[in-house]
């Protein structure tokens, strides 16, 4: 299950040999993906709803409406107008529709994070707090399934960890300009995941994704009892809600770049190796 | 080649599909009884694991006057809307009275001058609220324990409850008043106290005067404000919504650790 195995397509397909198919992704890899998909989405939306609760963060060890906010979301009166705004730092952005003030069948509503981003769709943070525990718990073990597994069986190791031909300067840079112009990998190439791609994925799996669970953990005033360490780290609970959505972001980010690179690169290849696991390699352009 | 396509559509007409319905569906989900039930299996098992690592004894961190938010946000009610506390208000609390009871062998009526008189903590913590904005204020006030230990409770004894002045929701029949519950192990933490006074005066209106509850290791809205009486029970089943507080009837954890 955990080594890729090679088996030729019948040959009525393509022209013999061209085209193999191999096991990309093992059962737990693909489980553990897919359960992730699906915590993060709902822990994302019920977030959203935590965040428009206070839609203001700081930096610090302590930090509410009557403090320098690092960013906040809010709206604000404007003539007859109501105007949705984003501020980072100095700089204030209008976000009317979208932040701030957005629209709800004909009402206009005062929100950070619009309805339709955010569950329940209607303002209750407590059931969006429910929500968010339950699948934070459900993400922490997948967690550790996926590590456990990824660590005991090789997987980091041996499909994550950039090998030593990849990490020059030179091979990124040309992994980069590939990449911007939508050259993918084929053939021998594709058998194994490219630097960036092993970069990306070490730092979702190893950094963004603990650092999500540290930084929620951090906010738990019952923790902060029993691990006063936690806060220390982060400067502060402010400071850890602050990079918990910081860090939630980047995972948006890389989502968003994920998701089109699997569509760009062959998404029916893509999608059904990390559905049924296997994943076809095209050799005609092995020959030049 | 069709039988590809349609696979391809049927793909994509599900996925499209799961991202509609899931909103509506959220919604509906939210409002269930059996989703209900699995998220109050979720509180049990975020509280059992912080009660694994919790001790009986250890304290929430206490910070120093150099470290206090320099306006600490009043939240909830700002000043109860009664004649009876108006009345109370005017004469400086002089005529209120905390009353202990419940499941207790020795039933207390307390003014404020008593509880002034008892030996006094003094604490300086940071409150978060489940809002998500925290401040550090400084608190004084009588370890709950020891009034409990006055009063002494009788066995099956599990919670105290605590209700309030203010009334946060206006109902016919009372149940928007404030109100909530900690356990024994919580009322009996060090730093668990009955302030009346914060960061060196008399505990402030907005802040819930005189006398307020401060449970340091849970979130804001356990820490009761215009506390009126205290009730020993073994179960809250028969109190309003059966849930232990205003904010637990309405949806929020009893556990407040997180």
């Amino acid at each position: 299950m955990d080594t890729p195995k090679l088996e030729h397509l019948p040959a009525s397909h393509t022209p013999a040999g061209s085209r193999q198919s191999m096991l990309r992704h093992s059962g737990v890899v693909r489980m553990t993906h897919w359960v992730n998909v699906l915590c993060f989405s709902v822990l994302l939306m019920s977030g959203l709803q935590i965040f428009n609760a206070h839609p203001r963060l700081y930096w610090g060890q302590y930090g509410a409406d009557a403090d320098q906010a690092f960013i906040a979301i809010g709206s604000k009166q404007h003539g007859d107008r109501l105007i949705g705004f984003f501020q980072i730092g100095p700089l204030n952005i209008e976000t009317t529709g979208v932040l701030g003030v957005s629209r709800e069948g004909d009402a206009v509503t005062e929100k950070a994070f619009p309805a339709w981003l955010t569950i329940p769709s209607y303002h209750d943070l407590g059931a969006g707090r429910n929500w968010h525990f339950l699948f934070a718990w459900l993400l922490v073990i997948n967690g550790f399934v996926y590590l456990a597994y990824g660590l005991w069986r090789g997987h980091i190791l041996r499909d994550l960890l950039p090998n030593r031909d990849q990490l020059g300067w030179r091979h990124i840079w040309r992994e980069v300009t590939d990449h911007a112009r939508l050259r993918f990998a084929k053939g021998e190439h594709a058998r194994r995941y490219n630097s960036l791609q092993k970069m990306s994925y070490l730092l979702v799996a190893l950094v963004l994704l603990p650092l999500m669970v540290l930084t929620g953990l951090t906010m738990s005033p019952g923790l902060n009892a029993v691990f006063p360490f936690l806060p220390d780290l982060f400067g502060g609970r402010p400071s850890a809600r602050t990079l918990h959505f910081l860090t939630a972001f980047s995972l948006v980010l890389f989502v968003v770049v994920h998701v089109l690179m699997v569509v760009l690169s062959g998404f029916w290849n893509n999608l059904r190796s990390m559905i049924s696991g296997r994943y076809v390699i095209d050799h005609s352009g092995d020959a030049k | 080649m069709t039988q590809r396509f349609s696979r391809r559509r049927i793909l994509t007409g599900l996925l499209s599909g799961v991202g509609v319905s899931m909103m509506a569906g959220c919604d509906r989900l939210t409002q269930s009884a059996g989703f209900g039930q699995v998220l109050r299996h979720t509180e049990k098992l975020t509280m059992g694991s912080q009660r694994l690592l919790l001790d009986r004894k250890t304290l929430a961190r206490e910070y120093s006057a150099s470290d206090l938010s320099p306006v600490f946000r009043a939240n909830g009610t700002q000043s109860p809307d009664s004649e009876e506390y108006a009345r109370l208000l005017e004469h400086g609390f002089a005529d209120w009275r905390l009353q202990v009871d419940g499941l207790v062998n020795q039933p207390l009526s307390l003014s404020l001058d008593q509880l002034k008189r008892l030996p006094a903590r003094s604490q300086i913590t940071r409150h978060d609220c489940v809002e998500g904005w925290s401040a550090i204020g400084q608190w004084q006030g009588v370890p709950l324990g020891q009034i409990l230990d006055l009063a002494r409770l009788k066995p099956g004894a599990r919670y105290v409850v605590f209700h309030c002045a203010d009334e946060l929701e206006v109902t016919f029949d009372g149940s928007g008043r404030y109100y909530e519950s900690i356990d024994l192990m919580d009322a009996y933490h060090p730093q668990t106290i009955l302030a009346y006074g914060m960061n060196g005066k008399a505990l402030p209106v907005a802040h819930g005067a005189p006398l307020r509850l401060r449970v340091e290791r849970q979130l804001g809205y356990k820490h009761a404000k215009y506390l009126m009486r205290i009730e020993v029970v073994s179960t809250f089943d028969s109190l309003w919504g059966g849930r232990g507080g205003y904010w637990e009837d309405r949806g929020y954890e009893w556990y407040a650790g997180i």
